[in-house]
């Protein structure tokens, strides 16, 4: 196992290496790419300087209010539909249609509904999000063991007793798998829909840098971008190693 | 049993919308019926359709492109067990990242226009296709494989007869969520650098705050990605019924 993460940090060093040594050689032009050592500075000069850091503050406010509410939402309703079989049977074409919808199809009608704000961001991230949630919720509560729930109707719980006692702590390594993707989807449609069109946040510094042709504020920030998201879904990931094992246990 | 809940939840969402075009009013929302009159008009118009077609072959070739690039590597790294450990997390992680920020880069390379949009597309698509194909190959069963040496079966024999067979239904349920990411990749190129399609046909609908076009052009395009959508997945099943 040891040798396949030693590989894996191989390889992407490597790639790494590859598009710096293709820079320098001047195999790639400059002014499309800049090599790695020179986005990384630029990252570190624009965190230094500190002047994005409202951007930062409000995109990442953004993803947090998406992940909260497609969190709460999801749970809730997966919770609520694992109960009413009629309900859930109608709604199936639609859990299985709607990551074919293209969200961002409905900004520009969230935009207008809603204005120039951070709530059409908030929107997009919290829609991208929300069915993971319920899908991963449905899921874990459909594998709740019957023996489980007996001797909750021989403690006498309620149907909310029982959902909060039993049901989702059960469910809970799946709900954690909607988490992980909720995590994802929050930060994939809220920068996004910010790159479409907004007035503030990362995702507009990099298209506006990008207007602007300066190449090393918008690879730092690209960068910065990447660095943040794949260190976030690491530690998830690790983090549901983590759980997993002590379920087993 | 299947089509009358289909339309049991057409109905649901349209009744939902209609409530909510009382509750919002018609300043910033139109009703299921006016969406339906306004997407009717846009498709007979004569200036409508260059776009369409703009988007749709931007598309078709997005998605060739990434069905291709995501099989060959998903096939060649799935084929060897050490490959694939060492890949599946780099693709996953690939697969996370909000791959809009890179449209910038793919812009810089590729200029404003059609290959920028096709490429944009493409890689929304191929990372999914691949881990899925990916998959696919590494979890066929071992016992297939050495009955194809036993019965002594040519490389393209055993190719046709064990795994092209034992793989197809998840490289197809890969091709369905490439399908499905390929458009969103495709349209959000669109919306963000383009002078013609879909996209841009709707971002222009929203600098001139015109409600008609937004809702009736969101409206073609989730119905377009639901009818789809739809057929991939009754093959998708059906592959997956025969195993």
């Amino acid at each position: 196992m040891k040798r396949v993460t030693l590989l894996r940090i191989l390889v992407i060093l490597g790639a790494i290496g590859l598009l710096e040594g293709l820079i320098h050689a001047g195999i790639v032009p400059r002014f499309t790419i800049i090599p790695p050592s020179e986005m990384a500075s630029a990252l570190a000069a624009i965190l230094a300087s500190g002047k994005l850091k409202v951007d930062i503050a409000v995109t990442l406010t953004n993803v947090a209010v998406a992940i909260v509410a497609s969190m709460a939402a999801g749970v809730t309703i997966g919770t609520v539909l694992q109960r009413a079989a009629a309900l859930r049977r109608i709604l199936d074409p639609l859990f299985a249609t709607y990551y074919a919808i293209p969200m961002y199809a409905f900004y520009p009608l969230l935009i207008v509904v809603f204005g120039l704000g951070d709530v059409p961001q908030i929107c997009i991230g919290f829609l991208l999000a929300v069915m993971a949630v319920i899908i991963n919720t449905l899921n874990g509560l459909d594998r709740v063991p019957r023996v489980l729930l007996k001797a909750a109707r021989m403690h006498r719980m309620n149907a909310l007793r029982t959902a909060l006692r039993i049901r989702l702590p059960y469910a809970a390594p799946y709900i954690f798998t909607g988490f992980k993707l909720a995590v994802a989807y929050s930060f994939i449609g809220v920068i996004g829909a910010e790159f479409i069109t907004s007035s503030r946040g990362i995702g507009y510094e990099i298209s506006f840098a990008y207007n602007n042709f300066d190449n090393r504020l918008m690879y730092g920030l690209i960068l910065f971008v990447l660095a943040l998201v794949l260190t976030v879904n690491m530690s998830l990931h690790a983090w549901e190693k983590r759980l997993m094992m002590q379920r087993q246990r | 049993m299947k089509a009358r809940d289909t339309l049991i939840l057409v109905a649901v969402v349209l009744v939902a919308w209609q409530l909510l075009y009382w509750a919002v009013g018609s300043i910033a929302f139109r009703s299921p019926a006016e969406t339906v009159r306004s997407a009717a008009v846009l498709l007979a118009d004569p200036r409508f359709m260059p776009h369409v077609r703009e988007s749709m072959l931007a598309f078709a070739e997005a998605f060739a492109i990434a069905v291709l690039i995501g099989l060959s590597i998903g096939v060649t790294l799935g084929a060897s067990r050490l490959a694939s450990e060492v890949a599946e997390p780099i693709l996953v992680a690939l697969y996370s990242i909000p791959k809009v920020t890179l449209y910038p880069v793919i812009l810089l390379v590729f200029g404003i226009g059609m290959p920028a949009k096709v490429a944009f597309g493409a890689i929304h698509g191929i990372v999914p296709i691949s881990i899925f194909a990916l998959n696919a190959i590494r979890n066929i069963n071992p016992v297939y494989l050495r009955t194809g040496q036993v019965l002594r079966l040519s490389p393209w024999a055993a190719a046709r007869k064990i795994l092209i067979p034992a793989a197809l239904p998840e490289i197809v349920t890969g091709i369905r969520a490439g399908f499905c990411l390929t458009l969103i990749g495709t349209l959000l190129g669109e919306m963000f650098g383009a002078q013609r399609g879909l996209g841009h046909l709707l971002m222009q609908a929203m600098t001139r705050h015109n409600m008609d076009s937004i809702m009736a052009l969101t409206l073609l395009l989730v119905v377009f990605a639901a009818t789809v959508n739809g057929l991939l997945l009754a093959l998708d099943h059906r592959l997956h019924r025969r195993v």
